[in-house]
């Protein structure tokens, strides 16, 4: 240990027995760990595909005795549960989320990171303010004021709030502070005004970061529950979340069914996390969330 | 608002004959532009969430009972009933207790994930993905597996399946108030759906950490410990700040897990209520807006003077 020059933290020190000792100790943390992690995914899949019989016996089963596929075609052809109606408002409303959010914040955050105005650092503390603000206290007026509008129950209502995260637009102003100066000043010799630099030199740099914060509020918007339960009254206008929620704590429950359509309505977004997680990191580490 | 955001450039005004507009525009049309970026997204803050805000603190004084637009001006005596109904003050020590349960379990938890898996190089992504991914989960599913396979009162769920290995009885995990399992139900969902977030918070703050600091331990011949102890942590320390304001927010805002985990059909049961679950009821169950105003007005303080305390400890800690 002591000879031993660390050039990294993860650097390995003298193969010395405690070292070794060290290795093979946080691997088996790990690996608890990791198995710990995946348990309920595992439970879940068990549940979607075991017959309904089964899921209600007194005994422990690893799998299931028969693989019952038939639980998709069940769940969607069951008349009490509005799944695919909850699958496709979900869709709509996460999409135009996070295109909304990807176009307002991210102009409003290269706004507030590059274009001087007097007011800006005040702007910025009042958005910052808001954050601490929980939804407990918007949700009560939040709810009256779609009230008034007549947007209870409808897609707008569940849509257009959700449209002004001051999260992503801080976010998004901390990458534009980050972003090297010059290229923009070169676009603006070249006679580009600030929205010509925005749309043709800063937005097509900024892929990576708008793909990380694009992911975190589809996903975001697609798990939400507690403003699609207050706002989204009405069976037309239920997400998938509300859809589960309502069946979870309905009356003779087909398990079966209801593990399935919570295995239908994760499968889109963990495959879609797997691949955009890469651009997830980067992103934290880039606008130093947490950091500086 | 969206004819703000696609729309072609505004037009350049030339205003060489106002000079008031001149002012207004600013040097080069900067004000223009400012607000052709900014503006979109500041109309939608106020209307939806500046303007709400206001609103609930005007109601809060005001009796309004199935109503929004109240008339009769109360003073504080909505804030005194709730100080003083018992629910609301059950539903604060849920809050706190959830909270210090749930926010230094996961503090210390992620912190020894980011640890764990930056040491690590053979599989180091594998392990990463596989404790960020439940961070891809609703809680409403996390609910729904927690309380219906994972715990769930059978004698053929996970948790009842190991207890019966120990050699104990099958119990009801979250249907009995005493001894308060449900607690351990709660926590633990929601330490897998939000441990893979913070570690990827830790982790981006240990990347930043100066390699020369742990050489310099290295040559002291410190133990990995005393590293941790005295490097590591201290360097990670405007992480630390951010991911325990973030918890504690989050803590206050429980509601998904608490809703879907214990609430049955025909209603949710007397205990565990956080402050949320209350406030739904008081609000949109009972339509009774400025009693659930006053609740909120409250509840902000009281997590506006921790986050306050939170920065002043920082800073202070800065300057030593």
């Amino acid at each position: 240990m002591n000879q031993a020059r660390l050039t990294q933290p993860s650097a390995m020190v003298t193969a010395g027995w405690k070292s070794r000792l060290g290795v093979v100790s946080r691997y088996s943390a790990l690996i608890v760990a990791a198995v710990l992690f995946l348990i309920p995914f595992y439970l879940l899949l068990r549940n979607a595909l075991s017959p309904e019989a089964e899921l209600s016996k007194r005994v422990w089963r690893w799998w299931p005795g028969t693989w019952e596929w038939g639980n998709f075609s069940k769940l969607f052809g069951n008349d009490q549960v509005p799944m695919l109606r909850g699958l496709v408002n979900s869709a709509i409303v996460a999409t135009l989320q996070t295109v909304g959010v990807v176009i307002i914040s991210g102009m409003a955050g290269y706004g507030l990171a590059r274009i001087p105005y007097r007011w800006s650092n005040l702007l910025m503390g009042i958005i910052a303010s808001t954050l601490l603000i929980p939804a407990a206290v918007t949700f009560v007026p939040s709810f009256v004021l779609m009230d008034k509008l007549g947007w209870i129950g409808t897609r707008q209502g569940l849509i257009v709030p959700g449209l002004f995260q001051a999260f992503a637009t801080f976010l998004f102003r901390q990458f534009f502070l980050s972003f090297p100066k010059e290229v923009e000043e070169a676009a603006q010799i070249d006679g580009l005004g600030y929205f010509g630099t925005f749309w043709r030199v800063v937005a097509p740099n900024a892929k990576g970061f708008t793909a990380a914060i694009a992911t975190i509020t589809f996903i975001g918007s697609w798990n939400a529950f507690l403003w699609p339960v207050v706002v989204g009254r009405t069976k037309d206008s239920y997400t998938v979340q509300v859809v589960l929620s309502q069946f979870i704590t309905a009356q003779n429950v087909r398990y079966a069914q209801l593990f399935m359509g919570a295995l239908v309505a994760i499968l889109p977004l963990l495959l879609m996390f797997l691949f955009m997680q890469r651009w997830i990191v980067q992103g934290v580490e880039r606008t130093g969330l947490g950091g500086d | 608002m969206s004819a703000v955001v696609a729309g072609p450039p505004a037009p350049h005004p030339t205003g060489r004959r106002m000079s008031v507009g001149r002012r207004l525009l600013g040097d080069q049309n900067r004000n223009l532009w400012f607000w052709t970026f900014v503006g979109p997204f500041m109309v939608g803050l106020v209307v939806f969430v500046i303007v709400p805000i206001f609103w609930s603190l005007y109601l809060s004084f005001h009796e309004a009972k199935g109503t929004v637009s109240p008339t009769k001006a109360v003073g504080f005596s909505n804030y005194t009933e709730m100080l003083r109904d018992p629910a609301f003050r059950d539903s604060l020590k849920t809050f706190v207790l959830f909270a210090a349960i749930i926010v230094p379990v996961t503090f210390a938890l992620s912190l020894l994930l980011a640890v764990l898996v930056s040491r690590t190089r053979v599989m180091q992504t594998f392990f990463r993905s596989v404790f960020f991914l439940p961070t891809a989960c609703s809680y409403v599913v996390a609910s729904l597996i927690w309380r219906s396979s994972l715990f769930s009162g059978n004698p053929s769920s996970l948790a009842n399946t190991v207890m019966r290995h120990f050699g104990e009885n099958a119990r009801a995990w979250i249907e009995r108030p005493h001894p308060p399992w449900y607690w351990l139900v709660i926590s633990s969902a929601r330490l897998w759906l939000q441990l893979g977030f913070y570690m990827i918070l830790f982790l981006a703050g240990l990347q930043r950490i100066s390699p020369t600091l742990y050489e310099a331990s290295a040559i002291d011949g410190c133990s990995a410990w005393q590293t941790f102890r005295h490097v590591t942590f201290p360097q990670l320390r405007p992480t630390n700040v951010a991911v325990l304001l973030l918890l504690l927010i989050n803590a206050f805002q429980a509601f998904d897990e608490f809703l879907n985990i214990l609430g049955k059909q025909n209603g949710y049961p007397p205990y565990a209520r956080p402050p949320l679950v209350y406030l739904y009821y008081v609000a949109l169950k009972e339509q009774n807006f400025g009693r659930g105003s006053a609740g909120a007005a409250i509840l902000t303080v009281i997590i506006a003077v921790v986050a306050l305390l939170m920065a002043r400890f920082n800073r202070g800690d800065e300057r030593r």
